[in-house]
């Protein structure tokens, strides 16, 4: 049985993709642990829907306010250079192209970049929030997630059946077994886990994976 | 010309039956008006529509709500049964196992549910007292949430049609008014009240603080006066 990478490891791995100055999004779930793992040195500012932009560390036990909050109700330290706007200004800035990253979870991917996120079907009614708006409005996102689902089936999928959060939208997928990125071509295997190769990573794929010609071990 | 009342239940005492109803708040109390929302419990009107981003996650689960603190927020009036409709981005919890009374009712057809992403919902009220009456938007194209909507074209890109919101009346919460009706917030509390103070026929505000005009410095002020109608010190 081939080990795949802990939650924090994905965050990890996604780090790396964040350049210096960039305006960067992170949603609920794995994406979320993303900040703790950027190197030092680098300058993000971090936006949220909840309406602000360059947050830093959350609030210590005893310190919270629940004026200061990000999307998923974490409470906030007040940082340097902070600032806040209303809700129509939040998503004005991610429609108008002002985000650099954003990094989602998913429920399905497709092999044309499609993202489900938003209602899983057995349950018939689902939580769109800002994701159908950061799908559409960031330059770039990534989505970091498990690779197989709950009850082992495939995440990345040829086409979702899942309802869509946007077509043809995202990049890059960073999951426990695999980097792979969203090509004209296809599905390229960019990276994988340690002592995964491309067949133990197809079995758990849907769409077929072209793997990449430096195709390599995830590298942190 | 008074806008500042001396109860939460006098300043919701109007509200009607059928009335159309935005509430502040992201999600968790910050900018959420606990005290009016209590009064319009009491008060009893019915049937509303609700405009807000959640049905209540503060009061389900604790979200961006103080540790050791009972959280108030429209969850409140829908399960007192006087919600008819709720026009919302995220309505339900985000774990299925933990039903909110907004899904029970939803299931059991005892409300309707218009369900808008969380961007075209702000703008969609930003719109709405900004008297424009509709406008394309990218988000949503090829999803369910784009059936039935008018698609066009610009930039070679596919964006939808989607129309203003207004209401009757809003509930907000604010940091400090003056009595001409200015306001400030503070830190991400601004978030859907700040949009939906502009689009409310009445706008009624509950605030931490109601001081003299001046004494909240000119530039810092959010929200100018002209916006708001009646003033509630909490």
């Amino acid at each position: 049985m081939l080990d795949r990478l802990p939650r924090e490891v994905i965050a990890m791995r996604v780090a790396k993709e964040l350049k210096d100055g960039d305006v960067v999004n992170l949603g609920l779930g794995i994406p979320s642990l993303c900040s703790q793992y950027v190197s030092e040195g680098k300058t993000i500012l971090y936006h949220s829907e909840s309406g602000v932009l360059n947050y830093g560390p959350m609030a210590e036990q005893g310190e919270e306010d629940d004026d200061l909050i990000n999307a998923s109700g974490q409470f906030l330290e007040p940082t340097p250079g902070m600032s806040f706007f209303h809700s129509a200004d939040a998503f004005g800035m991610i429609r108008g192209g002002h985000i650099d990253v954003t990094v989602l979870g998913a429920l399905q991917v497709s092999k044309k970049g499609d993202l489900s996120n938003w209602m899983l079907p057995s349950r018939g009614i689902g939580n769109v929030g800002g994701a159908m708006d950061l799908a559409v409005g960031a330059k770039r996102v990534i989505v970091a997630m498990e690779h197989k689902g709950r009850d082992g089936e495939p995440k990345v999928v040829s086409e979702c059946s899942f309802p869509l959060t946007s077509p043809t939208c995202v990049s890059l997928i960073v999951t426990d077994i695999a980097v792979i990125s969203v090509e004209q071509e296809g599905l390229i295997l960019r990276e994988t886990a340690p002592g995964w190769g491309l067949e133990d990573v197809q079995n758990e794929t849907e769409p077929e994976l072209i793997p990449a010609k430096d195709l390599k071990e995830i590298g942190l | 010309m008074g806008k500042v009342f001396s109860s939460f239940d006098e300043a919701v005492a109007d509200i009607f039956d059928s009335a159309v109803i935005m509430v502040s708040g992201f999600g968790g109390t910050g900018g959420t008006a606990q005290n009016l929302i209590v009064a319009l419990r009491d008060h009893g009107a019915l049937n509303l529509t609700i405009i807000s981003n959640t049905a209540g996650l503060a009061s389900l689960m604790g979200f961006g709500t103080l540790p050791g603190h009972t959280a108030v927020d429209c969850g409140l009036l829908i399960d007192n049964d006087q919600v008819g409709k709720l026009i919302a981005s995220y309505p339900v919890s985000p774990s299925p196992s933990k039903v909110n009374s907004f899904e029970s009712h939803f299931r059991e057809g005892k409300i309707g549910l218009e369900l808008v992403p969380q961007g075209t919902l702000a703008e969609r009220i930003r719109a709405g007292g900004a008297g424009i009456p509709a406008f394309f938007t990218p988000t949503g194209v090829g999803t369910q949430l784009a059936e039935g909507k008018e698609v066009r074209e610009f930039d070679g890109r596919r964006h939808i049609l989607e129309t203003a919101l207004k209401a009757d009346f809003a509930l907000i919460k604010a940091h400090k008014a003056d009595t001409l009706g200015n306001l400030s917030y503070k830190g991400t509390s601004q978030n859907f009240g700040a949009v939906m103070v502009r689009s409310s026929g009445i706008s009624i505000v509950e605030v931490d603080e109601i001081v003299s005009p001046g004494q909240i410095e000119s530039h810092l002020i959010n929200t100018p006066a002209l916006f708001v109608d009646r003033l509630v010190k909490i």
